[in-house]
């Protein structure tokens, strides 16, 4: 094994010369809404804590929460957790072998930032 | 000739037998996650903005408070193992374990955190 040749391998490509295509961008947006989504989840807890605290510091988180900034912060959460759910079911769908064709996988790309913001403004209307 | 052992080849690219741990546990925790975000959403989301009292009343009732327990659970389960696969990507040497170990912290405390309120609440 130690004498493999390691030296003359073709590279993937490198970030900064890869063309911009939507398979690579949805794919850097479902790591952006998964990790992002701490920041809601955090509140979230927070608000919990407040909760369980007593009345008066509900008070503040709740206040804050429901804010301006608040509210633009639990948007932006409730479209990430979406857009993060369907990408998520593509994945599922992958993992089963199909979907994996150029066409289709755009096809399930655009599924999922239409029916990211459908589900987003579905969700706002409801709650 | 190089003097790269098997065992430099392997490090850190995962073991035989765990191999498909993570990606197994991904997996289940998403589908799980399917079934409990619009759950989730739907049950806890009116909830913002509602006077304490309500709030009470409203996560005392078994059903909320089982969705929002099994939320919080399964959301940083699944996120502690999509962050690790984020610093694994970016970051290397003593940093990644460092910052590994932190998201396990991190994930679990704030689980602890909001499983503790919720049956403060609850109960």
């Amino acid at each position: 094994m130690a004498d493999v040749n390691r030296g003359n391998r073709p590279l993937s490509p490198h970030l900064q010369i890869y063309r911009p295509q939507l398979n690579s961008m949805t794919s850097i947006m479902n790591r952006l809404t998964g990790n992002a989504l701490l920041l809601g989840s955090v509140l979230i807890v927070w608000w919990l804590i407040a909760a369980a605290t007593g009345p008066e510091y509900f008070a503040t988180a709740d206040g804050l929460l429901t804010s301006i900034l608040g509210k633009l912060v639990m948007l932006g959460s409730i479209w990430a957790l979406w857009y993060h759910a369907l990408a998520g079911v593509r994945h599922l769908v992958w993992d089963t072998g199909h979907g994996l064709e150029v066409a289709m996988a755009d096809k399930m790309g655009w599924g999922i930032i239409i029916g990211s913001v459908v589900l987003t403004v579905l969700t706002v209307i409801v709650i | 000739m190089t003097y790269m052992t098997d065992r430099k080849r392997v490090e850190g690219l995962g073991s035989a037998r765990s191999g498909t741990g993570h990606f197994w546990s991904m997996t289940v925790t998403s589908v799980a996650l399917l079934i409990l975000t619009p759950l989730f959403l739907f049950s806890f989301g009116p909830l913002l903005g509602q006077p304490h009292a309500d709030v009470v009343t409203a996560l005392s009732h078994p059903f909320r408070a089982i969705i929002a327990a099994l939320m919080l659970v399964v959301t940083f389960h699944h996120f502690r193992l999509g962050v690790a696969t984020l610093i694994e990507d970016y970051v290397r040497g003593m940093a990644r374990k460092i910052a590994i170990i932190m998201t396990i912290i991190l994930s679990y405390g704030l689980m602890g955190a909001g499983l503790v309120a919720l049956a403060q609440i609850a109960l």
